[in-house]
């Protein structure tokens, strides 16, 4: 897409930093600029609230679909069957995974289809549409964002417990928000110099975890909506 | 963002926020919100935050033992944005260079959110 075009901006959402997102980076060798973010901005800046998400933004700098899901590949997890004989809460995370429903193909060829015709392409919403369709922000939203920020930068400085509260009551002002939850659950679930825990399951930290999280919303096809055109 | 103080370099706040603090107001893109008095100093270039959270809907928190302070986004429009219009975005590469999004002007960017967890 790049000779048509369109340029590829990643951003990892990560409180661990540089150490956090370098494996990774340095597997895909993006050609791309591949950013780090410590402390979430852009859940702020974009209204990101759960990864991977994605913004469009055109040649004049303005946004014509705002921070959403975005399936870019088939993910080999919602394709496989569960193998027999795993634990159960691995099992039951595995068929919540497997609830999200894969739309990259048509998440791919509306990226193209803007990539082609620009303002043209249905894809490509009003700008008082694409407001409209952005995360809703109230006190508790914002009191949140403020929570995670001196919990990240509490995190930071070596003071774990601290962090702690102030994620907790993050989690508890905007539970819709998932960059919050998973980022803590995370860093309280992976042992030190271990990639990070996807399962994230319960600690003694936190009131949530990722699997009874999702199914307190009704499970993995609302904690990862299906791309709305 | 954080602080130690109640009051902050206004670009601080600018490049943290995507707001700018005008003589005329808080604004972003072509949405503005009336300051009043008593929330920027009289040159403009400190602004005082808990009397801005109050304007721009925003919260604000205190965490007393440890003297920091900590703004949340504006609720302005009740939606995570307010304009269309992108912000400005600053953040550093691996080797820690800073990008900023805003000179991709010109071409069509996909900005892609992800992380490790």
């Amino acid at each position: 897409m790049h000779p048509k075009g369109l340029e590829v901006v990643t951003v990892g959402l990560d409180a661990g930093g540089v150490d956090a997102v370098r494996p990774w980076i340095e597997a895909a060798h993006p050609e791309h600029p591949s950013l780090i973010d410590e402390t979430h901005v852009l859940d702020e800046l974009f209204g990101v609230t759960n990864v991977p998400n994605a913004v469009w933004i055109d040649e004049a700098g303005m946004i014509v679909r705002p921070a959403e899901p975005a399936n870019i590949e088939r993910s080999p997890l919602r394709e496989m069957d569960i193998p027999e004989g795993l634990p159960p809460r691995i099992h039951d995370a595995l068929v919540e995974v497997k609830e999200i429903r894969d739309d990259s193909d048509a998440y791919r060829a509306a990226i193209v289809d803007w990539v082609e015709r620009g303002a043209e392409s249905p894809y490509a919403l009003t700008p008082d549409e694409v407001i409209a369709r952005s995360q809703p922000r109230g006190r508790e939203q914002s009191e949140a964002a403020a929570c995670f920020e001196l919990g990240q930068h509490l995190y930071h400085a070596g003071d774990v417990d601290g962090a702690v509260q102030w994620w907790r009551d993050a989690h508890r002002l905007d539970p819709g928000n998932w960059t919050y939850k998973r980022q803590a659950w995370s860093l309280a679930s992976t042992a030190p110099g271990e990639p990070s825990d996807l399962m994230q399951g319960p600690t003694e930290l936190y009131e949530g975890n990722w699997l009874d999280d999702v199914k307190a919303i009704g499970g993995g096809g609302n904690y990862y909506p299906a791309f709305r055109p | 963002m954080l602080a130690t103080s109640l009051d902050v370099d206004t670009s601080e706040y600018e490049s943290a926020s995507g707001w700018h603090l005008r003589p005329d107001g808080a604004c972003r893109g072509d949405v503005c919100v009336p300051l009043g008095d008593g929330v920027r100093s009289a040159d403009g270039s400190r602004v005082q935050l808990d009397r801005l959270a109050e304007r721009l809907g925003a919260a604000f928190v205190h965490d007393a033992p440890r003297g920091l302070y900590a703004i949340g986004p504006s609720t302005v429009s009740g939606r995570a944005l307010a304009t269309a219009e992108a912000p400005e975005l600053e953040l550093p590469d691996l080797d820690g260079n800073p990008f900023r999004l805003s000179s991709l002007r010109g071409r069509k960017v996909l900005l892609v959110a992800w992380a490790s967890w």
